[in-house]
């Protein structure tokens, strides 16, 4: 602990003494909360919770979006990418193109190493990853186990290996007479609400869903949460502006729990990973969402596809706050790759589950492992 | 981190080569440590290319500098020419001479746009101006509200109607002229590059309105692909500058190199908060530093600035100054300093520091920084005003209450006794060089001294800040790396000229 003391002193005896003397200090509050006021919530009076009856007991698993056809992409080249995905993504072939050149190639000298590697990078896979892929591939040339398809077909491979297989659709299965809850983190603006918007479009097909608007630090955010309330036919539970989030998911949890509602969307406010108040306000919502009658069920990091690696430290940060069950990987209908998620998935085990390709609600699909590798080699 | 690259890259070199020049195998490898920090940083691959092609000839003209370490001379080639790239001509904002001077800005979905527009509103306003918002962001649910809101806070009224966003925008233009507005600042709906309809229909709106300036909102954490968005707002929009937002994250945004090499514009703005307030004119030295994984002791600043309680801040201040610093000030300090967000990431935002302290801080955990707070809360008023009347009962009573154990309790009353000693050295005169921090506060003190007027300032830091201050917003000199060996100086003359605004 001994650097820790020095360090603390330190900083702390710098940064005043620093801006003290500069004269320039203004007083700020980092969020101006409204004291003493209680949220107000929209739904009916606060019910206690009842006791939840039979039927409510066993939620089955929601089939949220059909998944794609898994089918046999390790071997079979020829398959064609998920149609749902690939149709969907924005076309940003030519990156590619450099690398289905290489179709065929079965030898892999520098040149053709050095066109893999510059497409890998162009998608963001990054240097770490894309030299693990690269020695991957160095290594099956060298064992002479190149597949017919050569370096485009080794490339697949690696990255199919990465990701592995097609991951499980979001469950809503907790304990018997729990709410489930769905707990959407992330940075600023990379597609939380909307992506709520869309999740609970498909799933309220299946099951009764509640949204609970908890960020309440936005300006407009809960009528942005509302007015996709409004558009799939769900309620949404809100509170005013600067009220404490933790709150209003309690008091989503005790509202779904008296009208049978099974499933409940909660909304978080964006915030940076690197501001360690914010990170533990969202344990606290998390741990208030895990109180009875709710049960968390899925952590749901959303991730802009235009990020870079940044979104390696933004999924670690968040796994290690509230426990990231997976990623949400937003507006991949533009020309960035997300290739970060190979990172990510490598280096933390955090899996991409849904996809996000536009701003309506039915903008979102199922992550399909191959359709997406597909599309990142411009298949 | 600037120090840790140097290191690595002197680790590659080999011996000084009697030509005076770093040989070309020393810099094809230092540049290929240099190319992977780049390309982790989010510079686009083909910039990185095109920079490091200007870093090898600056490199290869330069004769091998006698103090530095090959390795830092490569490092400081590649600050300086980062800086060059990101700097060059700054945009000037002149106003039009029939108002208003129009403002559009326009960027990809979550970029931070409206916030931007607010920010932009209420800096306007500070500067004397009277801006319009106008609302032209119909695609998004709740939009013209959250402007609405921002608006309300940073009090400039928002235009909005309800029929589409082109009509919107031209609307806003002319209630601007028609209320004597000088400024007006459009909000547009975030759009895909690619997306013929929506860039049409922003390319319209700039037809109908002419702006005055078009600003490019782009989020730091952008990756490889910003360059392919960037080019295409500009060939559409013929942009005036770029506004890169979110820096208060860790993202290193190289994006901000690729975009402004690409567009060729200059950056105008950094956006470092959510709050109104937390917008930066673009400083190049900073960026260069945070691209290149070093600190960034200037924001650091700003946000001690910006986050602080002036009261409690300058009560301190005045009580360290006199050589009066307790274990009372600490604690209100240490809210204060907690105030400005994770402690982990200020740290990794001082510069300066040894691997040692770099370690400590990267493994810096909040809960123990809540241990020392224990540990000073379980102590009692007298304790704190005097920590030498705390013997082992009461240590051992201290333990017990913060639930840490008496060798904890002795660390911290240890290195507070060290520290208060320190504050009484300074406050009698100079900073003092702190063991292992590598003349940080020494840099910070100075940074802070250079941006203030002379006059101002107090007697010590007026000492410290020495001739030529009083330009404001002054950055720092771009960092002297430390010369490796304790050797000699060159003669008759400085190591690194000064960097002067």
């Amino acid at each position: 602990m001994s650097h820790t003391v020095l360090w603390l002193l330190i900083a702390v005896a710098a940064v005043v003494l620093v801006s003290a003397t500069v004269g320039l200090v203004r007083v700020r509050r980092r969020r101006a909360l409204e004291s003493g006021r209680p949220p107000s919530v929209t739904a009916a009076a606060r019910a206690p919770v009842v006791a939840a009856p039979a039927e409510a007991e066993a939620v089955a698993v929601a089939p949220p979006i059909a998944p794609a056809p898994p089918g046999d992409t390790l071997e079979a080249a020829e398959a064609p990418a998920a149609p749902e995905l690939a149709t969907r993504l924005g076309s940003a072939r030519s990156l590619f193109d450099r690398v289905r050149a290489l179709r065929g190639r079965t030898t892999v000298g520098a040149d053709e190493l050095a066109e893999v590697e510059e497409a890998l990078l162009r998608a963001d896979v990054g240097t770490a990853t894309t030299t693990a892929i690269l020695e991957a591939i160095s290594a099956s040339a060298a064992a002479r186990t190149l597949g017919e398809d050569g370096v485009t077909g080794a490339l697949r491979h690696e990255l199919l290996a990465l990701l592995g297989p097609v991951p499980a659709p979001l469950s809503a299965v907790v304990a018997p007479g729990r709410v489930a809850v769905w707990l959407f983190v992330g940075v600023n603006g990379v597609g939380k609400t909307t992506t709520i918007g869309k999740v609970a479009a498909a799933e309220s097909k299946e099951l009764p869903v509640l949204l609970a608007a908890a960020d309440t630090f936005r300006a407009a955010a809960a009528d942005q949460l509302e007015t996709w309330a409004d558009r799939v036919g769900c309620d949404v539970v809100r509170a005013d502006e600067g009220a404490d989030p933790g709150a209003v998911v309690h008091d989503a949890l005790h509202r779904a729990a008296s009208k049978h509602i099974p499933l409940v969307l909660a909304d978080t406010a964006g915030r940076l990973h690197n501001k360690a108040n914010l990170l533990e306000e969202l344990k606290k919502v998390r741990r208030v969402a895990d109180r009875e009658p709710g049960q968390v069920a899925e952590v749901l990091l959303v991730l802009d596809a235009t990020t870079g690696q940044n979104a390696i430290a933004q999924a670690r940060e968040f796994s290690e706050a509230v426990g990231v069950t997976g990623i949400v990987l937003t507006k991949l209908d533009g020309t960035a790759r997300g290739g970060v998620v190979l990172a990510v998935q490598r280096e933390l085990g955090i899996p991409v589950r849904l996809v996000g390709v536009g701003e309506q609600a039915e903008d979102l699909v199922a992550f399909d492992p191959a359709g997406f590798v597909d599309a990142l080699l411009g298949e | 981190m600037f120090d840790a690259l140097a290191q690595r890259l002197d680790r590659i070199s080999s011996s000084l080569k009697s030509r005076g020049r770093i040989s070309q195998a020393d810099l094809d490898e230092a540049l290929a440590e240099i190319r992977a920090a780049l390309l982790d940083a989010d510079v686009e691959l083909s910039v990185v290319r095109a920079f490091l092609d200007g870093v090898r000839s600056r490199c290869e003209l330069e004769a091998l500098s006698r103090s530095l370490t090959p390795g830092q001379q490569v490092v400081r080639a590649v600050n300086d020419e980062l800086i060059a790239a990101l700097g060059g001509e700054p945009l000037k904002v002149t106003y039009a001479s029939r108002p208003p001077t129009v403002i559009l800005l326009a960027g990809l979905q979550g970029a931070g746009k409206t916030t931007a527009a607010a920010k932009l509103a209420s800096w306007f306003k500070s500067q004397g101006r009277s801006p319009l918002l106008v609302a032209a962001d119909l695609q998004r649910p709740a939009a013209v509200e959250q402007l609405r809101i921002l608006g309300g806070q940073a009090g400039v009224p928002v235009f909005t109607r309800a029929t589409d966003p082109v009509d919107v925008a031209v609307g806003g233009v002319e209630e601007a002229a028609r209320v004597g507005r000088d400024v007006c600042i459009i909000d547009t709906a975030g759009r895909l590059a690619i997306d013929e309809a929506l860039m049409d229909e922003v390319r319209t709106i700039s037809a109908r309105t002419s702006p005055h300036y078009t600003f490019l909102v782009i989020d730091a954490m952008t990756g490889q692909d910003a360059v392919q968005t960037a080019r295409r707002f500009h060939d559409v929009l013929d942009l005036d500058g770029v506004i890169v937002t979110k820096l208060d994250g860790d993202a290193r945004g190289g994006v901000a190199l690729s975009v402004r090499t690409v567009v060729g514009k200059p950056i105008v703005f950094a956006s470092v908060g959510e709050r109104l307030a937390d917008l930066d004119l673009f400083y190049p030295e900073r960026m260069a530093s945070r691209i290149l994984g070093m600190g960034d002791v200037l924001s650091l600043i700003d946000q001690a600035e910006r986050s602080m309680d002036a009261d409690v801040v300058q009560s301190t201040a005045e009580r360290m100054m006199g050589g009066q610093f307790t274990l009372d000030d600490f604690l209100a300090q240490l809210a204060q300093v907690r105030k400005m967000g994770s402690l982990g990431g200020l740290m990794r935002l001082m510069p300066g520091m040894n691997k040692d302290m770099r370690e400590a801080a990267d493994q810096l955990d909040d809960r123990e920084v809540d241990r020392i707070e224990a540990i000073v809360r379980s102590m009692t008023s007298p304790e704190r005003a005097d920590p030498t009347i705390v013997d082992a009962s009461r240590r051992q009573r201290i333990a017990r209450g913060s639930g840490t154990t008496v060798v904890q309790v002795n660390q911290l009353l240890r290195q507070f006794k060290e520290m208060q000693k320190m504050m009484r050295g300074m406050a009698s005169g100079g900073m003092p060089n702190v063991p292992g921090m590598g003349g940080m506060s020494g840099k910070l003190a100075r940074a802070a001294a250079r941006r203030m007027p002379q006059s101002e300032l107090p007697p010590q830091l007026a000492a410290l800040a020495g001739p030529g201050t009083g330009a404001p917003s002054a950055p720092l000199a771009a960092p002297r790396p430390a010369p490796a060996r304790g050797g000699k100086k060159k003669k008759g003359g400085r190591v690194t000229p000064p960097k002067h605004r």
